[in-house]
């Protein structure tokens, strides 16, 4: 099946090359974007990186950094004593959050996928995250000393503080899970706002998923007697699953770019108030190889458990 | 006899069941009701807390037994914040700012994804890695480019060779326009994925049906295409919106001063202060008090309109994210 024929020695657009001619017409929007700007700044930026940049009237002039155009790497790695910090720093939020964002939406999609009274009131509430964690709102409350000890964090200050440790010294005297399971849930609450602030574009999208599962899947389970228990790890969890991989992956980029991110404000300041732009460029390229790596990492591993119905 | 009784015992357990049925169902419902209620809680529970300190007068912060009902009611702070924000200009030009860079993120995206959802051509596969390779590359990364580029902007140096230097574009919404047209704005990657998803769980036959009519491809796109998957542009175009309306990190890069509310709120109480010390007040710093009271009136007042908008095109959003069918 090619794109052309002839016709009287003449090549013309077969019908599957018109179509391909309208996918292309379509798309243009992206291609400009992606090829004319998207591209183009990507390769500006490694430039960046490797080299000092001085702004002169209308226009500016990019000089060959030192150690053959590493310099900013090696500072930024060896030498910047803040840099390695925010960076582990990051990655360590990351590492905690992202399972517990991902339980939860799980958990609240498969709640508000329910019938009950009050649902549609109940969803606009879990969903109105969405617009009070966007960039400003965010960002005013982040840096808010009142709400700090008056917010939602303090709210869980001292004495509650006190009552989740006292439950997990409970756990951990009388039951045999292991302490680091304990310490872990008893971190998730006390950063439960923290977990469902950021959760409400992955509920939305467990919640899109579920309800695109065949009710005839849980029908033909139910003739055959199957629990709700069993429906739910051989229907629901694993046609749901490659949502989770879709999750997880969005989890975690919104976790290494959400503004309130330390490293991210780093590299901005370097960027816009010290007027270092190839350091700047050079972290933010390590940073972005590091969440490449990670994302590559995390999709490796849930992707192989991915079930997929076709 | 026997068999009587029987029976009867028979009916006797199948009541007991129905009955324990019930309480299974009351119980599930109240311990999900429960859980529903704590969540709705957490989340709701700071928009309360901004609403009452913003309605508390200075000294009821610094007085220990007043905690979540102001004792000394006051308007105060929301004329300060109203004046502060100039509301009335910025909720104009910002209203007018997002919805036209959404519009436009929602027509250049519809675009693209439905060539990615319907075509077969050549590099699609490949194309569409790109798609969520933009998703995945955060934009920190081609920030210093992206304001190089606008900052000294050319289209093939065109301009140059018209009138001798780059054009300027810091500062006007261009930037924005352009990177709404192009699919190059935040989170525009997302977008189109979630057209796409939406357009393929769509039925081909109206298309084809159209197509056996002798309608055109772009015809076929306005008049079928579009009005069947509205719910999802509906859900495409809140995203944008909202994101656009409290964007601080575009907005802080290529209009910083634009009387837009991301800017306002950053510097509200700062550029309070100032006015106060110029009027020969005696607050000779930013009290913690003061600057906390007036972010949480401001960041109250900038989501006001949000929440409005969300409470009205809620069906839609909702409806739109449970058929698109993201699966798959």
């Amino acid at each position: 099946m090619g794109l052309f024929h002839k016709v009287n020695g003449k090549r013309k657009l077969t019908l599957r090359g018109k179509e391909a001619v309208a996918g292309y017409v379509f798309a243009i929007p992206f291609l400009v974007g992606f090829f004319g700007l998207f591209l183009p700044m990507l390769i500006k930026s490694i430039q960046f990186s490797f080299s000092n940049m001085t702004v002169e009237q209308g226009g500016y002039v990019l000089t060959k950094a030192a150690n053959n155009g590493l310099e900013h790497y090696i500072r930024a790695l060896s030498i910047d004593p803040e840099f390695n910090l925010n960076l582990l720093g990051s990655v360590k939020d990351m590492a905690v959050n992202v399972p517990l964002i991902i339980i939860f939406s799980f958990f609240a999609a498969n709640l508000l996928n329910m019938k009950f009274r009050g649902r549609g009131v109940a969803r606009s509430i879990f969903f109105l995250p969405v617009i009070l964690t966007s960039g400003i709102v965010l960002g005013i409350e982040s840096s808010d000393l009142l709400q700090a000890t008056l917010g939602p964090e303090g709210m869980l200050s001292a004495d509650d503080a006190n009552t989740v440790f006292n439950v997990a010294g409970f756990l951990l005297n009388y039951t045999n899970l292991p302490s680091g399971i304990i310490m872990y849930l008893s971190q998730a609450v006390l950063g439960i706002y923290d977990i469902v602030i950021s959760s409400g574009v992955q509920i939305l999208i467990f919640l899109a998923g579920l309800q695109g599962i065949s009710p005839s899947l849980y029908e033909a389970s139910n003739m055959e007697g199957a629990t709700a228990w069993e429906n739910f790890w051989k229907i629901t969890f694993p046609m749901i699953s490659p949502l989770i991989l879709v999750n997880a992956i969005y989890t975690i980029i919104d976790s290494f770019t959400s503004a309130n991110n330390e490293l991210m404000q780093e590299i901005k300041n370097t960027i816009f108030s010290d007027v270092k732009y190839g350091y700047g460029s050079a972290m933010a390229w390590i940073y972005f190889v590091v969440i490449t790596i990670i994302i590559c990492i995390v999709g490796g591993i849930i992707g192989k458990r991915v079930f997929y119905m076709d | 006899m026997k068999a009587r009784s029987m029976g009867k015992a028979g009916i006797k357990r199948n009541r007991k069941r129905i009955t324990v049925a019930r309480l299974e169902r009351f119980a599930s419902a109240i311990v999900r009701g429960v859980i529903i209620f704590g969540i709705c809680f957490v989340i709701l529970y700071p928009i309360y807390l901004k609403l009452s300190v913003s309605l508390m007068d200075e000294k009821d912060l610094y007085d220990a037994t007043v905690k979540y009902v102001p004792k000394h009611f006051t308007l105060g702070n929301y004329r300060k914040v109203l004046e502060g924000l100039e509301y009335g200009k910025s909720l104009l030009y910002t209203a007018v700012l997002s919805a036209g860079v959404s519009v436009l993120q929602v027509v250049s995206c519809m675009l693209t994804a439905y060539s990615f959802a319907r075509f077969r051509f050549p590099g699609r596969n490949l194309l569409f890695g790109c798609v969520i390779f933009s998703l995945i590359v955060p934009p920190q990364i081609v920030m210093l480019p992206m304001f190089m580029k606008f900052r000294f902007f050319d289209i093939f140096s065109i301009f140059k060779a018209v009138t001798g230097s780059t054009v300027n574009l810091i500062d006007t919404p261009w930037p924005m326009l352009i990177q709404a047209v192009t699919c190059t704005g935040f989170k525009n990657g997302l977008y189109i994925y979630m057209l796409r998803q939406f357009c393929k769980g769509l039925p081909k036959e109206l298309e084809e049906a159209a197509f056996m009519d002798g309608c055109g491809k772009l015809r076929t796109f306005v008049q079928i295409m579009v009005p069947s998957t509205v719910p999802m542009m509906v859900t495409v175009f809140l995203f944008g919106f909202v994101w656009q309306w409290t964007d601080s990190f575009y907005t802080g890069m290529f209009m910083p001063k634009a009387a837009l509310f991301s800017n306002k709120l950053s510097a509200l109480a700062t550029v309070l202060h100032k006015q106060y010390a110029a009027m020969g007040g005696d607050m000779n710093f930013v009290s913690p008090g003061f600057a906390s009271q007036m972010n949480n009136t401001g960041s109250l007042l900038v989501i006001l309109p949000l929440i409005v908008l969300y409470l009205v095109c809620q069906k839609h959003f909702v409806e739109g994210i449970g058929r698109s069918g993201i699966v798959g």
